[in-house]
């Protein structure tokens, strides 16, 4: 009936791998929250999201007990928040920030996502106010999350809203100076931004979603990285073992995802097959791709490591869970990594390779601390980098940078918890001022054009 | 449903008993039992039916953590379909 052996090596990648699912997110819709009334519309969503979120953690924490599976993270994603408060027409949008923040104390979440701008091809009132709200938003709130899509695939890149992310970062750095500039690691600029992604700080809930649905993200960087140590074939048997690996980790997502939306009465959505690394020893993407066979993560070879364990993750996965989507992939955290830490530290890991590395992860450039003193055009034209690299190659890619107040290359910041702790990275500090006061529209590349 | 509690810890005399004693005291019904000693470890895995248990799953769990750290072992009870799930296709 059951294999001893599976059901002790289940335990032990619980136990000693840190296998989990990482979060369980629901997604709300807040259109019906839309009033010409601010306060109005902050009741309004304050309302509907601790209603539908009432039990969105018991549960997870029921589910957790009865199954034996970690579930760190319990969290909420709405509408981004620029499509509703453009009904009221208001200049400061903290105050929705403050109301989902509330919502987030109320339903007992440690994160919402949602505090989001969608301006790849232009911007709305509501969309400049937005953005132009996000550093006092996110200094005056804790929990809540904000995300901007500057660039798609099938609109090419807004530089305008690429130049006003560099000065948005900066302001929101000097706000929360006190704290390593932390408002900066609950911000992320996207390019072909997912309307299901679980994960934050870029999670919200997309303009094509249902009402409510549970997304699901799982984990499992150590549980990849022991199967890999037992491993001695060469390359095709390296992504075998990662297949294989990848698909007990995603049953056990999909398991968590039905179960969770069996009692919660709430659709499934789709599972996130992302290896996301913590700061734990044993938890890390790195140390996967250095179990390949490279000394330290950032050698040459490395950017064709991930792309095997990148594309080996989704191959896995895919068969294992009735609905895919969010990232899916593999995440390459600095600060949430303990082997990216150490590579930085010894000099093996730069930005520029990190940016390598992104055409093929599942995401971008991601905590990533640079000195508290960089231009902030550099910022932009970097965010346009990240961009382009997703915009020509049909994938998601984002920026989540953190220039720490008054810190220079060599310091390190520390966020504590999940966020980890970052070193100072030094970034090329040639001008690209004048390129980015151009402004205007990359437009999208030959490959948009596929109808 | 059934329930699979996994016991694993240094090898003392009464383990079998105490564990069975406390399913019998909510009516569950063991199906199976594996168990093995390597050197003085112990290593137990127990398949159980708890259907007709006469508490809640969750609060059945407690107890057995409980008994678990007064005996100095590390004992999980998991819904068997996490096993199914991640080994069966």
């Amino acid at each position: 009936m059951f294999d001893t052996d599976n059901i002790l090596e289940t335990i032990h990648m619980i136990t000693n791998e840190h296998l989990d699912i990482r979060t369980i997110t629901m997604g709300i819709s807040l259109y019906d929250c839309a009033s010409p009334d601010t306060r109005d519309s902050c009741r309004k969503i304050y309302d509907k999201i601790c209603k539908k979120a009432e039990h969105l953690v018991k549960t997870g924490d029921e589910i957790e007990k009865e199954f034996g599976i970690p579930i760190i993270n319990k969290r909420i994603s709405v509408t981004p928040i620029a499509l509703i408060s453009a009904a009221c027409g208001e200049k400061n949008l903290t105050p929705f920030a403050v109301a989902l923040q509330n919502a987030a104390d109320t339903c007992g979440v440690n994160f919402i996502g949602g505090f989001t701008a969608l301006v790849q091809k232009g911007f709305t009132p509501s969309d400049t106010a937005l953005i132009n709200s996000i550093p006092e938003a996110l200094t005056a709130t804790k929990n809540v999350c904000s995300s901007v899509n500057i660039a798609s695939t099938r609109a090419g890149i807004n530089m305008d809203a690429a130049a006003m992310m560099g000065k948005i970062i900066k302001q929101l750095a000097y706000n929360t100076r006190e704290d390593n500039s932390i408002g900066c690691a609950k911000l992320v600029i996207f390019a072909n931004a997912v309307e299901d992604n679980p994960f934050m700080a870029g999670a919200f809930c997309g303009a094509g979603e249902g009402d409510t649905m549970i997304n699901v993200g799982v984990s499992g960087p150590g549980v990849v990285k022991s199967a890999l140590e037992k491993c001695d074939g060469d390359l095709s048997d390296v992504a075998d073992t990662i297949k294989k690996t990848a698909f007990k980790i995603t049953r056990m997502g999909q398991l968590v995802a039905s179960e969770a939306s069996k009692r919660l009465g709430v659709p499934f959505g789709i599972v996130d097959l992302s290896l996301a690394p913590t700061p734990a020893i044993g938890d890390s993407v790195a140390h996967i791709l250095e179990e390949m066979g490279l000394e330290s993560c950032g050698a040459c070879g490395t950017t064709a490591a991930l792309a095997l364990l990148n594309d080996a993750v989704k191959k896995g996965g895919v068969m294992a869970s009735s609905q895919v989507g969010g990232l899916s992939g593999a995440f390459i955290p600095v600060s949430e990594d303990a082997g990216m830490i150490d590579a930085v530290n010894k000099g093996a890991l730069t930005i520029e390779k990190l940016e390598a590395m992104t055409a093929v992860c599942s995401v971008g450039l991601d905590m990533i601390a640079i000195p508290g003193d960089t231009d902030e055009n550099i910022i932009s034209a970097l965010i346009a980098d990240e961009a382009a690299i997703g915009v020509v190659n049909s994938k998601t890619t984002a920026v989540r940078i953190i220039p720490a107040y008054n810190k220079h290359v060599g310091d390190e910041i520390s966020f504590g918890g999940l966020l980890g702790s970052a070193p100072v990275m030094e970034i090329n500090s040639f001008s690209p001022a004048r390129f980015i006061s151009r402004g205007g529209r990359i437009p999208a590349p030959i490959q948009s054009l596929k109808n | 449903m059934k329930a699979v509690i996994t016991v694993i810890g240094k090898d003392t005399v009464g383990i079998i008993a105490k564990i069975s004693e406390l399913c019998a005291k909510v009516n569950v019904n063991i199906v199976d039992i594996t168990q093995k000693v390597m050197d003085d470890m112990f290593v137990m895995i127990m398949i159980t039916d708890v259907s007709a248990m006469n508490e809640k799953f969750t609060d059945f769990i407690d107890k057995m953590d409980l008994l678990g750290k007064e005996m100095g072992l590390v004992i999980h009870t998991m819904h068997e379909d996490l096993f199914n799930a991640m080994h069966k296709i």
